[in-house]
This record gives C-alpha cells, structure tokens and sequence, in this order.
C-alpha cells in the first residue's frame, strides 16, 4: 500500500477531530493511523494522520485548509510511518489482544 | 458591564444590526426568548422551525445580509436541519441559534437533548458549542464574520440554557463581525487570465452563484460586452446577467436550452466564475465543453480543480478580479462566435407550448411575468415547475430568483418568499410552487397571515410528484408508483381558512384578469392553477449522460 501522511496544525478544543474526521469519512476514506498531541502550551496540537495515497488526497487536503480549526495541513511523503506500527510498544504493549 | 448569557447575545445581535428574528420558543432557549422582550430586536413566529430556517434564507437571500433564526434544543433543531443544509449547498449566510440543555445535563440523554454539534458539522460552514457565557463575546462576532467572509455559509451556534442564564462580566463590547475578504488579486495571473481569454477564438462564460454573493454582476457584463464573451449560467447564477442581452446564452445542464448546451460543446475556453462544477450543470464532467481549456475563479480554494482539472485558475474575491481583468482583456467583436451563437439560439430554443391554453405552465409564467411588476422577487419549490420558472421566467436582476439549487428541498418555496417579504417590504414576492411541494411547509400560511406582506402563491396543481412522475415516464418504463396523488385538498379553501385570499383558476371567468388582481392587490393571495399531468420539462439530459445528449 502507497500511504501518506497528512500533518496537521490545529486549534486544540473539543470538536476538532470530529470535524477532521467526519471530513474524511465523507470522502469515503479510511484513516489507518492517527498521532495527536498538544504543542507547546497546549493551545495547539499536532495531529498526523496515515492515509492510503490516492487521487482524493489532494482534494481532501484542500477542504481541511477550509475547516475553521485547522491552522495548516501539509501532506508529507518525506516520512517514516514506522511508528505507526510501534504505538503499543511506544505506550506500553496492548491490553486488548487482537482478534 | 454585567449581564445574563441571553442578554448578551441579543446586545451582540443589535450590534450586527439585526432588527427581525425568526424562530420558535421552547423550554432550552426561553431565557434568549425572555431577553428579546428588552430589545429592540422583534421576532417572526414561525410555525415550524424548517420553516424559520428557510424565512432567515428569504431574507439573507434576497438582500445578501446574514439573517439569524432561533429554535430550542432537541426536535426544534432537528425540524432546522433541512433548512441549515440547504444554505450549506447554496452558500447562504444563516445564523441558526439553537438553546441546548444545561451543560450539567449533556451526554446524559436529558428531555431534549440532542448532539446538534455534531449532527450540524457537516452540514455548516462551521458551528460552535458556547460552554460558558463569556465565550460570546468571541463567538457571536465570530460567526458573523464566518457567515459573510469567504464563500458565505450558515453557522450554528448551541448554547446550553445555564449559559444563557449565568452572569457575564466584561468591559466593552466586541467589535462586530464583519465581512473579511482582504487580499488583492494576483495581477500575474490575471494578466495571464487575460492572455488566455485574448487569444482564445471560442470562450465562453459559465457563471454561477458566486457572481450574485460576490455583487459582480456589472464587473461580469463590462467584462462580457468588452470581450464579446457569451454568458452561460447556473441555475444559482440567473439573474446576473440580463436575459434579453444577446450575449446571454441561457441556463446550461440537465434542463438548459439544447442551444446552450452545444454552444458549450464548441467552445475552446471556458472561464468559470463562482461556481462549482455541479452535475446538475456539467452533466457526465468528463464530457463537459470537452474542446475547452478552462479558466476558474473562486473564493473557495477547495472548489479549483475539485470536478475538473483548471488549465489556470485565481482564488479570490470575484468582484476585485473581475474589475482588474475587465482591463485587461482586449476589446473584440467576435463576430463569427457572435454569429454562431446567435444561429444556434435560433436553430434550437427552447420548445414552445403545444397550446395557447393559459393553464399550460409555460403560459402562466409568461402571463404572470407580462402582469407583475419588474422589482418582483421570486421563489419557487422543486420540480417541473422550477425548471420551467428558471427556463422560461426572465431574470434580469441578481436576487430575483430565490430557488433552492444544490439541495433542491420541496417545500422552500413558500417560507423563502415571507422571508424575502419581510426584507423587501416594497416589493411583491412571487412564489412558483408545485401542489407536492406546497404542503411540505404549508402551515406557514399561518405565519403569512400574521404579517400579511404582499406575496402571491401560484400553485401549479398537477396532482403529482410531477418531476418524479416524469422521470418515471422517460426512465422507469412508465411504472407510476408512488408518484400520483389519491387525493388533493382544495389549495384556495384552504388559504381562505387560513385567513388569506385563495383563488381557483379554474372557476374564474377571466382568469387572467384574476392573476393581474391576485398581483395586484395588496396583501396576500394563494392561485390554484390545475395543469396537466402529461407536460415534461424539456429538454432533459438523462442522469450520468454527457449534456449534448439531450431528449425531448
Ligand atoms: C424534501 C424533498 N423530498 C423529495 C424530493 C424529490 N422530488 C424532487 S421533485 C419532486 C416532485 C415535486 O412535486 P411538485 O412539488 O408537485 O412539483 P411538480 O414537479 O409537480 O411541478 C420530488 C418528490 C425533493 N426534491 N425534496
């Protein structure tokens, strides 16, 4: 699978990721990962998000820059999406075993 | 300075020079209720709260202006719902203030309680949950500036009842929202925008909403007649432009002229203006003035290159581009394009009547037109009868057609047009209906009979879901199901009981003497006009085909 990972900065307030995420689920795709955490002195996060790569993308990325929340978006193809495989190990291994 | 939550919002709502609210009362926002009593603000009770929300968009419609509806928690902002989405899809500024129960009480499943935060994101430009009360004094502004900057919206505020009712304290107040579309345009790509456009042989204009949202219909015809640029529109877009000019080349897509629709097949540049490639218009995209490159210019950066691919484009407030572009296009006769459009127009119109009969809709409407004065705003519902108002009903004037393009909701038309009423008091407002789409908000004769504004309904009474009936004809061999009513009520008794003059056309000696009266005398009046079930709108192109391939 070819994926991208769509960064994002944005206010930091309830109701932010559903914005995000509802966006994303209109355009019929699905979010294999997500990052978040808060900037600085918490007034901002830092949101990454792990996406197939495809023709949607760049539009999506368009209509996040329309969301009032979100401050940037910048689609990045320069990363490595390694940690997104790690997360149980980076919080400390999962309670819920997969099924 | 000290106050209650609701009194601030209505402080911070004359402030933006709101003067009418439009809404309906219950238990979560009766604190916001009970404030409006101290202001200068006055209120429209609505009877449906679908109903407020299209009244607000007759008023925002028609003058350009947000306007702001209330409605309570739970049922009264689900009833909104319809209304909200559909000044989503059409880019109309609404503020809709919706009361919540007591933040305490949210998430429990409280009387009332619905997530209206949620159930609102998609279909706002953007909403707000107030948890405390002196977040208002951001967010009121706020949403004003949101509603009106940019491609305008409607913005949903939810504000639970404690905030409405705890003390706020503060030291001024906030500047007032205001509209913020800053920025210059780009002159290197307008210069090359005009390049384009002067050694284009074929352009043509496709030009939609945006161009009335944004005022820039004198900057559209001085860029048009300079060039000799042919203008086609949406269906968002009539009005615009005048529709007797010559240059004007009709209403494009699934019910345009054949002749607008072929000339768009010749054209070799396509400058788009405030628009945004809807299906109803483009037809199969792929296929869509396939010889043309294509120039688009908008607000909206999320709308360039989203349906098809822009050889150049320019986001940005159309007004300004369009009054430095006029400029910087040459002057050209285009005599041979001019010559072809206007044989084209000849060749194929759009089909004339079968009969002479005043009860043949393309009759009436030529009729009504011929009697109503020319400031006349109208509406319509969502049907045959649409089409045929957007295809034979000259608009010559933006913001004389209010119609619901992007969502197409049965049952706008007649809330729509009291809220134009209330905001054009000098004007008579003209409402197109359908008999299906007339009772999906018909108890709003109630409220029409509490102002008694001067608004004509005509209700094209072919007891049917006559657009549906019609595609079951062409499309669903003939299978009438669930398209022909079993019984229809008698629209003028009904008016009459409501208070208001009903007319039924039918049993009039001089009918047309009866639409001249029904336009002419002051206050309102609901026609009952009886038409055949077997007119179609024509010409139709089938859903998903390209728009040359049209029937009928
Ligand atoms: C709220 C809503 N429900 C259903 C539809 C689907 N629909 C589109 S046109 C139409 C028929 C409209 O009938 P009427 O108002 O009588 O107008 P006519 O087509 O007969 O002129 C229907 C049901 C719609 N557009 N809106």
């Amino acid at each position: 699978m070819n994926t991208i990972v769509i960064e994002l900065l944005v206010n930091n307030h309830p109701g932010v990721m559903s914005h995000i995420t509802g966006l994303i689920m209109r355009r019929a795709c699905n979010i294999e990962g997500i990052l978040c955490g808060t900037v600085g002195d918490g007034n901002t996060s830092r949101i990454y998000l792990l996406m197939k790569d495809d023709w949607r993308i760049p539009r999506i990325v368009r209509q996040l820059k329309n969301l009032y929340d979100v401050i940037e978006v910048v689609p990045r193809d320069d990363c490595d999406t390694a940690v997104f495989d790690r997360i149980p190990e980076l919080i400390g291994t999962g309670v819920i075993s997969p099924v | 300075m000290k106050m209650t939550g609701a009194e601030l919002i209505t402080r911070l709502l004359e402030r933006q020079g709101i003067n009418k609210i439009i809404g309906i009362p219950g238990s979560s926002n009766l604190p916001l209720y009970s404030a409006l009593a101290e202001s200068a603000i006055s209120y429209v009770l609505a009877r449906h709260e679908q109903g407020a929300g299209f009244i607000a968009q007759g008023i925002a419609r028609s003058t350009g202006r947000p306007a702001v509806c209330f409605t309570t928690s739970g049922p009264g902002a689900t009833n909104a719902i319809t209304a909200i989405a559909d000044a989503k899809l059409d880019s109309v500024p609404i503020i809709v203030i919706t009361g919540q129960v007591a933040t305490g009480m949210m998430g429990t499943d409280a009387f009332q309680e619905v997530d209206t935060y949620g159930l609102t994101i998609p279909i706002t430009k953007h909403n707000f949950l107030v948890r405390t009360p002196d977040e208002l004094l951001k967010i009121i502004p706020e949403a004003f500036t949101l509603a009106m900057s940019g491609r305008p919206g409607p913005v949903v505020i939810d504000i639970p009842r404690d905030v409405q009712t705890s003390m706020v304290e503060f030291d001024m107040y906030p500047a007032p929202g205001e509209k913020n579309n800053g920025t210059h345009p780009d002159m290197d790509r307008l210069e090359r925008i005009a390049q384009k456009i002067n050694s284009s042989r074929k352009p043509i204009l496709y030009i939609g909403g945006g161009i009335i949202s944004s005022d820039t219909c004198a900057g559209l015809y001085a860029l048009s007649k300079r060039n000799s640029i042919p203008v086609t529109s949406s269906l968002m877009g009539l009005g615009a432009f005048p529709s007797d000019n010559p240059l004007f080349s009709g209403m494009l897509g699934m019910h345009g002229a054949r002749y607008t629709n072929y000339i768009l097949d010749e054209a070799d540049l396509l400058v788009a203006l405030g628009v945004r490639f809807d299906d109803r218009a483009t037809g199969k995209a792929m296929e869509f003035a396939p010889n043309a490159s294509v120039i688009h210019i908008d607000i909206d950066q999320a709308e360039i290159d989203k349906i098809r691919e822009t050889d150049l484009n320019l986001i940005g407030d159309l007004r300004h581009s369009i009054k430095e572009l006029v400029h910087l296009v040459e002057e050209n006769r285009r005599e041979d394009w001019m010559g072809y459009i206007a044989s084209m127009k000849k060749e194929f119109p759009y089909p004339e009547p079968q009969s002479d009969s005043l009860f043949h809709p393309v009759n009436l409407l030529r009729a009504i037109h011929s009697r109503a004065d020319k400031k006349s705003i109208v509406t319509t519902d969502v049907g045959q009868h649409q089409m045929w108002t957007a295809q034979y009903y000259p608009f010559n004037h933006p913001r004389t057609l209010l119609t619901s393009g992007g969502l197409g909701t049965m049952g706008f038309g007649l809330p729509t047009a009291i809220g134009a009423a209330i905001a054009n008091p000098d004007r008579r407002i003209i409402c197109i209906s359908g008999d299906g789409s007339f009772l999906m908000n018909i108890q709003e004769l109630a409220t029409l009979k509490d102002l008694e504004p001067d608004l004509t309904v005509f209700i094209m009474n072919n007891n049917s879901l006559g657009l549906v009936r019609q595609q079951q004809e062409l499309f669903f061999g003939k299978k009438y199901v669930s398209s022909l009513f079993g019984s229809n009520p008698d629209f003028a008794g009904i008016a009459e009981k409501f208070g208001i003059r009903g007319i039924n056309l039918e049993l009039e000696n001089d009918p047309m003497r009866a639409i001249e009266r029904s336009l002419g005398e002051t206050g309102p009046c609901v026609v009952n006009v009886p038409v055949s079930l077997d007119d179609n709108v024509f010409p139709m192109v089938p859903p998903g085909s390209a728009n040359r391939e049209m029937i009928g």
